[in-house]
């Protein structure tokens, strides 16, 4: 484009400012449909888990191998974790950006808790021989709660994304949005999460 | 090091093959050395290739989409060519394994990489320009979602000549594309390429529901958009809630396949009709992702031509609401014979034949927009009547199949590929070309030539009807789908017919690009200075051919469906007085090819196994990702003096003219 062109951020601070606010919600409600579409993912995955739960081939059933305490654990640190990045987006709103980085870091703490107790329980199920290639049963359970895993790594890692761009570029029109579209996903992720703990976890071991 | 990845995995002894590749090889050649002759390259990746603006997306779109129908199509008329010989003894001149790599790679081909970025192509250019936006909500999604849909198409021509392409039909049904049946890489091809393409198609889906949604112009309410863009926003509804199963049930046969999971396997617990279920509740959802946007192609030709506004607007968004809706509960009809049970098919075949009823309703808002009207026929109207003699056609022997009874004895055979051929073809097909008619002078500022389009829609009907009418009657005597060659010699006339009927479909392709070739020779008497060549009724008409690259100088506003009709009826001259503003634009970004580039690399590694390449890829992606995410310098403003300077310059063209 042979335009002249111009430096938004050096010449217009003022002006656009309301222009600016449209394009967070646009960004905003933008992450809310991918967030929708996620959750048709997160649908596939519980539904094949619901026709495959029968399907053990001989092996484990979901009673024989989950380990409720440990599971419960994890859980507990991933609730807490939403609490955490609650007080985080809260201190953003009061522009105290100290405070957001402390609460994003405890946030990212409790999520390595979760992920910890993910890696080790399937470290053990596979030691144990009851890998994902056992039974129908053991491929969809581990397919549907490693891809809540995955999608925690992955949080995670924005977390730590988010924590540098705070660090060089502070609190602004384009940390702003991307931290709240962050806490939508870690809070999509628990919501999912409790889905999978009762679904999967709770009515395995009934 | 190279994985499965050998000498011996290029076919050297397929001759077929490697004239394919031969004349690739040398088309692929010429382009480069053109482009490099005429120092081209700059200005193709600064201009074209790393552009953010929704009009040239949807341009390169068209371009890939048509490239790949020309390879769709020679598979086709060598299957047409195969099956008019293989009568009998003979054994024709494609072997089985062959034969069947064609009708796969033939449908992937026309539903991913023709189909789709034709009806994707079409939103592009048109969408924002209809509700009055300067672009869409995520202009470098759009970029990113054009390169991922590219790169597998590229991923698809490669798998002609490195290895193989699936040989079990173009959805892989489980458990014959399994590790156990399909020990190739055929089938990685395929799920890798479909894999990287629809993740780059929900990325279209969110993007522009969210445009349509949130960037509508001043006045223009929901029942004020144009159809086009209602069914469009249907489409998109429909991407984001299916496209999701079809990731998520790629996924589940990749692990199948790589790492010995059981989701689909015969034994160890494994369900093979999970996938029929789940590739149709996506499949059939996908089928009015295609239609709904031709639907709304020719709701805006037959307003346009017939000089009337469009008959019964309410009623064609509801008809097009009741079919996004009733698409997702009819996905069994598919699989009839899977033994689900009488009630269960029963409510499916009810709810399929209820999708006629809002359907019809459409027909008739068509014919009654055309009842005394002045209809011109003008060749995207021709196209418009083509569809609805066909497609209505298409639509009876839907409903035929719909009844689970006699499904059981349509099943599989040639019936089924007629009935679709007649709907996709009838409809998507000349949905696509109606409207690449009828917009593309918005694209480039000068009009289609008449006479070769009116050919090409000619070739296309009668061959359409030569084609396919002789592939029911085939299926009456049991011809069944996917087959090589066939024992019974009284079906060779019916065949030899067919393939004369895709012989005259391809001179309709050639009158395209005759008419393309004629078009872009006399684009100066053919120009459109005003902006409006149709006397159109909607926004995108307002502004200038090929549009302006912010759209609009002014952002308009609407008081009424066929705004822009009524104003020029009113003769109005709309916010002459208002000065201009300064415009934000977004920034072109090398980041959409750059991380597609690092896509394909992923997933032709995955294809061969060749783990530290696909480990490079992956950490090409997530480095090119960051970039961009550090990148502050995203956008822009154009200053309301350029703007000025390029409207006046507009203005004095259309001045010169009259």
């Amino acid at each position: 484009m042979s335009t002249d062109t111009l430096n938004h951020s050096s010449h217009h601070p003022v002006e656009h400012e309301e222009e600016h606010h449209d394009a967070s919600g646009t960004k905003l409600f933008g992450f809310w449909v991918y967030l929708m579409s996620d959750l048709v993912i997160f649908g596939s995955l519980f539904a094949t888990y619901a026709v495959l739960m029968k399907g053990t081939a001989g092996g484990p059933t979901g009673a024989d191998i989950f380990e409720l305490p440990l599971i419960l654990f994890g859980t507990f640190a991933l609730l807490i974790s939403s609490f955490t990045f609650g007080m985080g987006v809260l201190a953003m709103h009061a522009n105290r950006v100290g405070q957001v980085k402390v609460w994003l870091i405890i946030t990212f703490l409790l999520g390595l808790c979760f992920l910890g107790m993910e890696v080790y329980e399937f470290q053990h199920l596979i030691h144990e021989g009851y890998g994902p290639d056992r039974s129908g049963f053991l491929s969809a359970f581990f397919t549907l709660v490693g891809t809540h895993g995955l999608h925690v790594t992955f949080g995670m890692i924005w977390i730590l994304v988010m924590l540098v761009q705070l660090y060089t570029k502070g609190l602004n029109d384009m940390t702003r949005p991307r931290i709240l579209c962050l806490s939508l996903f870690w809070h999509f992720l628990d919501i999912v999460w409790i889905c999978v703990f009762s679904f999967v976890y709770l009515m395995g071991v009934l | 090091m190279f994985g499965k990845l050998t000498l011996e995995s290029i076919p050297y002894h397929e001759p077929i093959i490697m004239v394919v590749a031969a004349f690739m090889a040398i088309g692929g050649i010429a382009l480069f050395g053109l482009i490099t002759y005429y120092r081209k390259w700059g200005w193709l990746w600064n201009e074209w290739f790393t552009s953010v603006d929704h009009k040239k997306l949807g341009i390169m779109y068209f371009i890939v989409a048509l490239v790949m129908l020309l390879r769709g199509f020679s598979d086709a008329i060598m299957m047409r060519t195969q099956l008019a010989m293989a009568a009998g003894d003979a054994a024709g001149y494609l072997p089985p394994e062959h034969y069947d790599q064609i009708f796969t790679a033939h449908g992937v081909i026309m539903i991913f990489f023709v189909a789709m970025p034709m009806v994707i192509g079409l939103m592009n250019l048109v969408v924002p320009l209809q509700i009055g936006a300067r672009d869409v909500a995520f202009p470098f999604l759009n970029n990113l979602s054009f390169w991922l849909f590219a790169v597998s198409a590229i991923l698809v021509n490669i798998s002609l000549v490195v290895g193989e392409f699936a040989k079990t039909g173009w959805l892989a049904y489980a458990p014959l594309s399994g590790i156990e049946f399909s020990p190739g890489v055929g089938v990685d091809y395929w799920i890798w390429a479909l894999q990287i393409s629809g993740i780059g198609t929900t990325l279209t889906g969110i993007n522009f529901f969210v445009t349509i949604i949130k960037m509508r112009t001043k006045g223009m309410t929901m029942f004020r958009m144009p159809i086009f863009t209602w069914t469009s926003l249907c489409a998109n509804v429909l991407i984001i809630a299916s496209f999701p199963i079809l990731t998520a049930t790629i996924a589940l046969l990749t692990l199948d396949r790589y790492l010995g999971m059981h989701f689909f396997t015969n034994d160890f617990g494994g369900n093979m009709m999970m996938y029929v279920n789940l590739i149709w509740a996506w499949g059939h959802p996908e089928v009015y992702i295609l239609i709904l946007p031709a639907f709304g192609v020719f709701s805006e030709v037959i307003a346009t031509f017939a000089r009337k506004r469009l008959f019964g607007y309410a009623t064609m968004v509801w008809a097009t609401i009741s079919i996004t809706l009733l698409s997702f509960v009819v996905w069994l009809h598919h699989f009839f014979t899977m033994g689900a049970g009488a009630n269960v098919n029963a409510f499916f075949g009810i709810m399929t034949m209820i999708i006629a009823i809002p359907t019809g309703v459409k027909v008739f808002n068509w014919l009654f927009t055309m009842f005394r009207g002045s209809l011109e026929l003008t060749s995207p109207v021709l196209w418009t009547l083509g569809f609805i003699i066909t497609f209505t056609l298409g639509g009876m022997t839907g409903v035929m199949l719909a009844v689970p009874a006699a499904n059981f004895v349509l099943h599989n055979s040639l019936f089924v590929i007629a009935h679709f051929h007649n709907v996709i073809i009838g409809g998507v097909v000349f949905g696509m070309m109606a409207g690449l008619t009828y917009w593309f002078p918005k694209a480039f500022g000068f009009t289609l030539n008449e006479k070769w389009g009116k050919r090409s829609f000619w070739c296309w009907f009668i061959g359409f009807y030569v084609a396919f009418m002789p592939l029911y009657v085939l299926a009456f005597f049991g011809a069944v789908r996917r087959m090589q060659s066939y024992a019974n010699p009284e079906w060779q006339p019916w065949m030899i017919l067919a393939w004369v009927g895709a012989v005259i479909i391809m001179l309709g392709i050639v009158c395209t690009i005759i008419q393309f070739w004629v078009s872009i020779r006399d684009r100066k008497q053919n120009a459109d200075v005003t902006g409006d060549p149709w006397n159109g009724r909607t926004l995108e008409w307002s502004t200038s051919s090929p549009a302006p690259f912010y759209n609009f100088a002014r952002l308009p506003e609407v008081g009424d469906i066929d705004s822009f009709w009524s104003q020029k009826q009113r003769s109005e001259e709309q916010l002459e007085e208002a000065p201009y503003t300064d415009i934000h634009m977004p920034r072109n970004t090398v980041a959409g090819p750059v991380i597609s580039f690092f896509a394909l690399v992923i997933g032709f590694a995955l294809v061969w196994h060749i783990w530290w390449l696909a480990g490079v890829g992956a950490v090409g992606v997530f480095i090119s990702f960051m970039a961009r995410v550090f990148n502050d310098d995203i956008d822009y403003y154009v200053p309301a003096a350029e703007v000025e300077r390029i409207e006046r310059e507009h203005q004095q063209r259309v001045e010169a003219q009259a």
